[in-house]
C-alpha cells in the first residue's frame, strides 16, 4: 500500500445521509475476479440513465469536478454491504479521501486496507465542507500528520485512531504487520483449551 | 507473555471456568467472547483476535485468493474456513450448468481456491450448499463464543448464538486467511432491552425493523448490540438470527443474543457439533458467556413490544418503515433536514404520495427468501397464511430456501406443494433476488413485498421498488396483489 500523508485535491460535494455501498457500485460490477478496472462503474446508477447514457446532470459527470479527489458525503457514507469494489471503484476513479460525519463499518476499514483516507468530521465541519465543495474552484488539503482538513480560510481538525494514522502514514501492509506475531499466534492456538468452540 | 483466562484451570469445573481475578468486574458477554479471542494486545494498538470461523463464498474472495498467491503465502487454517455458493449463484435450470459466464468464472475460481488450499466446500452439487448465513447455523458450524468472520455484511447474523460475528471486507478475507486473526479496536456496548409478549401476527422481522426505525440507520454506530429482554429470549432461534441478521442495517458492528437453552436444544446432535463429554464441556462454558447481571453497558435503549404492529419499508432504507395500518409519510414529518431530503429522494424513487395507506400499495412481485428469512420456520409459517389461497394473478411470486437441507425439509413437509398449488414459483437456494446478481431481479418500476433486509435504490433491479416485511406479510400480498395486514386472515 502506497503511503498516505497529505491529500491535495478538488472537492465534490454528495452531502446525502446513508449512501449505501450498493449505490457506490451495484451489484452487476461484483462479478468480477480482480481489484481493477471498477472506477467506470462507481455509482453507475446515478451517472448513467437505464439506456446506459451519461445523466451529465449528476455531479460526477459533471466536467468542473473532473479532477476531484475528495469526496464530501453526509453521514453513514457507504452503509450497508461489505463490498470492498466500493473502495475499489473509489480509488480507481481518482479519489484519495471521503469528507464525512460518519462511515458504515466496513467501508471504513475497507478504506484503511486501500489508502483511501475517511475523515470523519463534526457534523458543522462536514456541512461547511459541503457548501465549500459547491464551488468546484475551492480545493482541500487533508494535512494526516496534524490530523487537520482546510480549505481557503476554512480549517477543521478530526480524530483517527493513532495505530491506523501510523500505518497509513508508512504505507504499511497488515497482514505484514501481523506476520510478526506469529508467535503470539502460535501459543494462542497451542493453549486453547478443548472447550472452546473450533472446527475440525 | 498473554496470560489468557483460561489457563489457570487445569480441570474444568462448571462454577469456575474463567481466571479468578476476571470474574471481579462484571462483564458484558461481548468483554467475555472478546477476551477470550485475543492473541496479543498493546497499548495504542488494536487487539489481534483469533477466528474460529472464516466463512467464504464466491463474490468477495476471489482478490483475497489472488493476492495472497501473488505474496507466496498459504491459508493458515483451512480447517477453519468454510465456503459455500450463493450470491452469484442460478435459483433454476442448475442441472443444465450456469450460464452467465462471469458467475462460472466466479464459482470456478472459489471451487480452484478450496481445491488447492484445502477449504471444505458446499458446492454446486451439494445439498448443503446454501446462503452463508443459512448453512453455518444449520450443521453446527455457528457456536456460541466464537469469533466468527465473513466477507459480508449478514454475519452478524450468527450473533443469535452468542458469537461475536462480524462482516468484513476482501483485504480483511486476505488477512484473516494468512493469519487466521484480525486487529480490531473493541467496539462500544448497546442493550437492545425488549420485553413482552409478541401480538398475534408480529414477528422477529417486525421487532427487528422496530428497533431499527427506533436507533435508526447508524444507531448502532461503532457499538456491537447485545439483544435481550422476555421477547428476544422466547424467540426461536430462527427468530433471533432474523433479529441479529439485520444489526449491520442499524449500522453496528455486530448483534449478540445470549446462549440458552434453547440455543443448546438448537446445537445438540448437529453434524459439526460434538457429544458426549465434549458437548458437556462446551455447554458448561457455553453457560458462562451471557453477560453478568450487573454488567454496564455504554447505552440501553428499551423497546416495549405493547402494541407492536407488523412493519412495511416505505422507503429506501431499513429504518424508513411505518406500522402496515400507517400511512406514507410526509417528508414535512421529518424535523431534521438529512431526513426529510432522504424522505423526500425516497418517496419520489418509490414513486408514492403522502399519506397513500400503506394498504392500498399494489405489487407485482414477491420475494420470500434471504439470510434474513428462508428458514424452515420462515417457509412453515409462510404456508399457513395460504390456506388454499392463491397469488394474485398480476403478481409473480417465488420462494427461494436458504439452503438445500432447508429445500429439503419443506419439501418433506409438503410445503413446496403448498407454495407450488398456490402459483409460487419453488426455486433453488441462494440468495437470489435479494441482492439480484442473478437472474432473479426485478424490472424498472416493478414493485416487491420482500422478506429480504435491504430496501436500498436498485438493490433488487436497477429502478425496482422494494417493500420489506415479514414472510407472512409477503405471503399475504401475494395473495392480495396489494400490501395487506395479515393479522385480519389469522
Ligand atoms: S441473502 Fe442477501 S443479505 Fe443475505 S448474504 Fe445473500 S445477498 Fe447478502
Amino acid at each position: 500500500m502506497k503511503p498516505v500523508s497529505v491529500v491535495e485535491g478538488q472537492m465534490v460535494p454528495l452531502p446525502h445521509a446513508n449512501i449505501d455501498t450498493d449505490q457506490i457500485i451495484p451489484k452487476q460490477f461484483l462479478k468480477g475476479v480482480k481489484r481493477t478496472g471498477l472506477g467506470p462503474n462507481l455509482f453507475y446508477d446515478w451517472a448513467h440513465d437505464e439506456e446506459g447514457e451519461v445523466v451529465s446532470g449528476f455531479v460526477l459527470n459533471r466536467p468542473e469536478y473532473a479532477e476531484a479527489a475528495v469526496l464530501v458525503a453526509g453521514p453513514n457514507f457507504g452503509c450497508g454491504s461489505s463490498r470492498e469494489h466500493a473502495v475499489w471503484s473509489l480509488a480507481d476513479a481518482g479519489f484519495e479521501a471521503i469528507l464525512a460525519p460518519s462511515f458504515g463499518p466496513i467501508l471504513e476499514n475497507n478504506c484503511y486496507q486501500n489508502g483511501l483516507l475517511p475523515v470523519v468530521l463534526a457534523d458543522d465541519d462536514a456541512e461547511e465542507f459541503a457548501k465549500l465543495a459547491a464551488d468546484p474552484a475551492n480545493s482541500v488539503t487533508i494535512d494526516l500528520p496534524a490530523q487537520r482538513v482546510s480549505s481557503g480560510d476554512f480549517t477543521a481538525s478530526f480524530e483517527i485512531d493513532p495505530h491506523v494514522k501510523e500505518r497509513l502514514l508508512n504505507g504499511w501492509d497488515q497482514v505484514d504487520i501481523t506476520l510478526q506475531s506469529v508467535a503470539d499466534i502460535d501459543t494462542y492456538e497451542s493453549s486453547r483449551p478443548r472447550f472452546m468452540p473450533a472446527l475440525g | 507473555m498473554v496470560l489468557y483466562p483460561w489457563q489457570p484451570t487445569s480441570a474444568v469445573s462448571d462454577q469456575d471456568l474463567r481466571f479468578p481475578t476476571l470474574m471481579k468486574q462484571p462483564q458484558t458477554m461481548l468483554d467475555k467472547v472478546w477476551d477470550d479471542h485475543v492473541v496479543r494486545s498493546a497499548p495504542g494498538e488494536p487487539d489481534l483476535l483469533y477466528v474460529d470461523m472464516h466463512l467464504i463464498h464466491e463474490v468477495t474472495s476471489p482478490q483475497a485468493f489472488e493476492s495472497l498467491a501473488l505474496s507466496g503465502r498459504r491459508v493458515r487454517r483451512p480447517d477453519l474456513s468454510m465456503a459455500t455458493v450463493d450470491h452469484g449463484i442460478p435459483t433454476v435450470g442448475r442441472e443444465l450448468g450456469i450460464s452467465d459466464p462471469l458467475s462460472r468464472h466466479q464459482i470456478e475460481a472459489l471451487e480452484q481456491n478450496c481445491e488447492e488450499h484445502g477449504i471444505t466446500l458446499f458446492g454446486v452439487d451439494d445439498l448443503r450448499q446454501g446462503i452463508v448465513h443459512i448453512i453455518g447455523p444449520e450443521q453446527g458450524l455457528t457456536q456460541p463464543g466464537m469469533f466468527i468472520v465473513c466477507g459480508d455484511s449478514h454475519t452478524s447474523t450468527h450473533g443469535a448464538f452468542g458469537a461475536l460475528a462480524i462482516g468484513i471486507g476482501t483485504s480483511e478475507v486476505e488477512h484473516v486467511l494468512a493469519t487466521q486473526t484480525l486487529p480490531r479496536a473493541k467496539p462500544g456496548s448497546l442493550a437492545v432491552t425488549v420485553d413482552g409478549d409478541l401480538p398475534l401476527g408480529v414477528t422477529a422481522k417486525d421487532v427487528i425493523l422496530g428497533i431499527i426505525r427506533e436507533i435508526g440507520v447508524n444507531g448502532g454506530h461503532e457499538t456491537v448490540i447485545e439483544y435481550r429482554g422476555s421477547t428476544i429470549t422466547g424467540l426461536s432461534m430462527a427468530g433471533r438470527m432474523t433479529v441479529c441478521n439485520m444489526s449491520i442495517e442499524a449500522g453496528a458492528v455486530a448483534g449478540m443474543i445470549a446462549p440458552d437453552d434453547t440455543t443448546f436444544a438448537y446445537l445438540e446432535g448437529r453434524p459439526y457439533v460434538p457429544t458426549g463429554g465434549l458437548w458437556e464441556e462446551m455447554v458448561a462454558y457455553w453457560e458462562t458467556i451471557p453477560s453478568d447481571a450487573d454488567a454496564v453497558f455504554d447505552r440501553e435503549v428499551v423497546i416495549d413490544t405493547t402494541g407492536l404492529e407488523p412493519f412495511v419499508s416505505w422507503g429506501v432504507n431499513p429504518a424508513q418503515v411505518v406500522e402496515v395500518t400507517g400511512r406514507v409519510p410526509s417528508p414535512d414529518s421529518f424535523d431534521d433536514p438529512l431526513e426529510r431530503d432522504s424522505a423526500r429522494r425516497a418517496l419520489e424513487y418509490m414513486d408514492l404520495e403522502p399519506g397513500t395507506a400503506m394498504t392500498d400499495i399494489g405489487i407485482d412481485r414477491v420475494f420470500f427468501g434471504s439470510c434474513t428469512n428462508a428458514r424452515i420456520e420462515d417457509l412453515r409459517a409462510g404456508a399457513e397464511v395460504i390456506q388454499g389461497r392463491t397469488v394474485h394473478p398480476d403478481v409473480g411470486a417465488m420462494v427461494v430456501p436458504g439452503s438445500g437441507l432447508v429445500k429439503l425439509q419443506a419439501e418433506e413437509e409438503g410445503l413446496d406443494r403448498i407454495y407450488k398449488e398456490a402459483g409460487f414459483e419453488w426455486r433453488d437456494a441462494g440468495c437470489s433476488m435479494c441482492l439480484a446478481m442473478n437472474d432473479d431481479i426485478l424490472s424498472p418500476g416493478e414493485r416487491c413485498a420482500s422478506t429480504s433486509n435491504r430496501n436500498y435504490e436498485g438493490r433488487q433491479g436497477r429502478g425496482g421498488r422494494t417493500h420489506l416485511m415479514s414472510p407472512q406479510m409477503a405471503v399475504a400480498a401475494a395473495i392480495a396483489g396489494h400490501l395487506v395486514d395479515v393479522r385480519a386472515w389469522q
